[in-house]
């Protein structure tokens, strides 16, 4: 499923409802909870970093769910998932889990790496999410080496590996494709092409828009795809992650953009380069706004449904919220107990 | 009397941990080659395996990284990098990712690879073929750094290494490959409990070395004692990072004198933080003379053999500083 490049980038496309035939609709409304639950939860850390409660960097994936929603619908639990610095969606896609992030955000001891990490390095084993990273592409050669641990584990579990478009310029992502070409690893790479790298446009940083080029010179299967249609990404990977479990790496590169700037919560409309326009046409492309107009469309959702859906999911982010803004802190001997597996 | 040999000593560590422990593989340039890291490893593909046993593509960072992932998830790999030099271009994966990657995610997680780097200098190899840079790495919280002297150190270290639950660096130098000694059987050691050894008991003066540098110390020691009546404290200090000073700061009580000798540069280096611990432990009055350390000279490794003779730290250096140091 290759669409065109020159379409995905053009906002004025994509835009109606997406096609949803075929899918179940509990699994489409499973999908739609996921998806209003980060751009809430998005929101809400959105609201307290200009309040000024969140100090540490905050990189927001509002507009960008449906990516990590349709990699978490075909995951297994023992699957292995590393993300980067706009990770928050892939962490809530496996686990709903608010309350884990806020706390964690905040730098409480309940937050997900006990307030020793931050937005940029959450982390949720159990549902298969191993560590996110603000290095550019660092996470890259390891979802790579935990592909060839799960190769070795002979269990068909497969590694992801989500990045942006800015990590295709680190030389270390030809270098992992490379090695998971030649050595055949069960790897999904999830380029998140949201078209900018901080504030620059990828046409003023790469000589193609396409960084699907790149896993091609690998001899890598590749998908470039609307990274704002949920079902269509989900019905793609279902059928390739077979292939992948059978230690064939793929590449999919979900075409996006990103509501908010680089970090924090502003617009950043004009940092550098101006995406005023473009932002406004984006938002039409809204990849909760068209599940739900397919969902009610074929009858599955109406419109009551929706609000009482989103009211529930905003009760529980602002519940979560206050929980974690009463929690404790870490305790003062947690600076260095986590350096060594035991005490120096 | 069985002999063995340092390089002996890497080599049968890889066949412990092959043979004993399934979680454990390695992944290295020149890995089915006779050639790239001397006899620590004949054969070893052919025994355990090309899948435990992993040649790679000339990726030192990607394969550096998946050796750190694949530690994430539940194995004990080693990356084997045939001169530190090279091993440079992984730093970030070493440095910024698995040294951090406990702390980082508050216990929840770690990365326990093991990266061995070796120092394969000499022989008019020049600038981009002789570094150690030890003390870089020694430098960082969260990396545990190994450098053995002995060939028992050299295997049962290099066991320790991989069976810690923590990142390790651990440095081999081929100007030891051939160092032989009696041969002991496998002591498996909780890389925690190491300390520095001590190889020559003395009252006179407290030498340190590290490495290489102890074989020169040894002889140094040796030499001194036979000509001069100097008897030295000598050790070897085996785990760099995190550095277990209590013995040392003991015997330069008992001495009132400390040398230490570091085959790598002086600023910030190795020498000088066992110097300062030394020094901010101890009542300076127990000091007979200045602390002192030999080092290489502050340039890049020449090429010209001429150069070279100057550039590396000699037995004759270490006799002149604890003729010096012992006035």
């Amino acid at each position: 499923m290759n669409q065109e490049v020159s379409e995905l980038i053009d906002p004025i496309k994509f835009r109606n409802s997406i096609n949803i035939d075929g899918i179940d609709k509990s699994i489409l409304i499973d999908m739609l909870r996921k998806m209003i639950l980060i751009r809430k939860a998005e929101e809400k850390l959105s609201e307290n970093v200009e309040s000024g409660k969140i100090k540490c960097p905050c990189h927001l994936g509002i507009g960008q769910e449906a990516i990590g929603v349709a990699v978490s619908m075909v995951m297994r639990k023992t699957d292995r998932a590393f993300g980067a610095h706009r990770s928050h969606s892939h962490f809530l896609a496996l686990n709903e889990n608010t309350y884990s992030l806020f706390a964690e955000v905040l730098g409480k001891h309940d937050g997900c790496s006990h307030g020793m990490g931050g937005s940029m390095h959450i982390i949720d084993n159990e549902n298969g999410f191993k560590g996110s990273v603000p290095i550019v592409g660092a996470t890259i050669p390891i979802a790579t080496g935990a592909g060839l641990a799960a190769k070795m584990d002979k269990t068909g579990d497969i590694a992801i590996s989500y990045f942006g478009d800015g990590s295709c310029e680190e030389g270390v992502l030809h270098e992992s494709l490379n090695m998971a070409s030649i050595m055949t690893l069960p790897v999904l790479y999830v380029c998140e092409n949201n078209l900018f790298a901080s504030h620059l446009h990828i046409d003023l940083r790469q000589p193609s828009n396409s960084t699907s080029r790149f896993a091609q010179a690998h001899q890598i299967s590749y998908a470039t795809v609307d990274g704002n249609d949920v079902v269509g990404m989900y019905k793609l990977l279902n059928s390739e992650v077979l292939e992948i479990r059978k230690n064939k790496p793929f590449y999919l590169e979900a075409y996006t953009y990103r509501w908010k700037g680089h970090v924090g919560h502003r617009d950043d409309i004009d940092v550098g380069v101006k995406r005023g326009d473009q932002l406004t046409a984006w938002k039409e492309r809204d990849p909760i706004k068209r599940l739900f107009s397919a969902m009610e469309k074929n009858g599955f959702y109406t419109k009551e449904e929706f609000q009482k859906l989103l009211i529930q999911v905003q009760e529980k982010i602002d519940n979560d919220w206050n929980r974690a803004e009463s929690a404790s802190y870490p305790k003062e001997d947690f600076l260095l107990t986590p350096v060594y597996s035991s005490p120096t | 009397m069985k002999k063995t040999t340092y390089a002996a000593g890497i080599l049968e560590a890889y066949e412990y941990l092959l043979s004993n422990h399934k979680e454990f593989f390695i992944i290295g340039q020149g890995l089915w080659s006779p050639w790239y890291v001397g006899a620590t490893m004949t054969d070893l593909d052919k025994k355990f395996g090309k899948e435990r046993v992993i040649d790679c593509p000339i990726s030192e960072l990607a394969t550096t990284g998946a050796t750190v992932g694949a530690a994430i998830c539940g194995y004990r790999p080693m990356i084997v990098h045939p001169r530190v030099d090279f091993m440079l271009l992984a730093v970030d994966q070493i440095v910024t990712q698995a040294a951090k990657w406990r702390h980082m995610f508050g216990g929840n997680s770690s990365a326990p690879a093991t990266f061995r780097a070796i120092i394969n200098r000499g022989g008019e190899q020049g600038a981009q073929h002789s570094q150690s840079l030890h003390s870089w790495f020694a430098h960082i919280p969260g990396l545990k750094v190994v450098m053995p002297y002995t060939a028992k150190d050299a295997r049962d270290l290099m066991i320790s290494s991989v069976l810690s639950d923590d990142p390790v660096i651990f440095i081999d130098d081929r100007w030891l490959y051939e160092k032989e000694e009696e041969y002991t059987e496998v002591e498996i050691i909780d890389l925690n409990n190491v300390k520095p050894q001590k190889l020559r008991e003395g009252d006179d003066v407290t030498v340190v070395g590290l490495s290489y540098t102890s074989l020169l110390c040894e002889n140094a020691c040796q030499s001194i004692e036979l000509s001069h009546n100097i008897k030295s404290d000598l050790f070897d200090i085996r785990v760099l990072n995190p550095l277990k000073i209590d013995d040392i700061l003991k015997s330069v009580k008992k001495t009132g004198r400390l040398l230490v000798v570091d085959g790598d540069w002086a600023s910030c280096g190795m020498a000088s933080e066992i110097i300062t611990s030394v020094l901010e432990k101890i009542d300076i009055s127990v000091l007979k003379n200045s602390p002192k350390r030999i080092t290489l000279p502050n340039s890049p490794a020449p090429t010209s053999k001429v150069l070279e003779q100057q550039y590396y730290i000699k037995t004759s250096d270490i006799i002149d500083a604890l003729i010096q140091i012992t006035i």
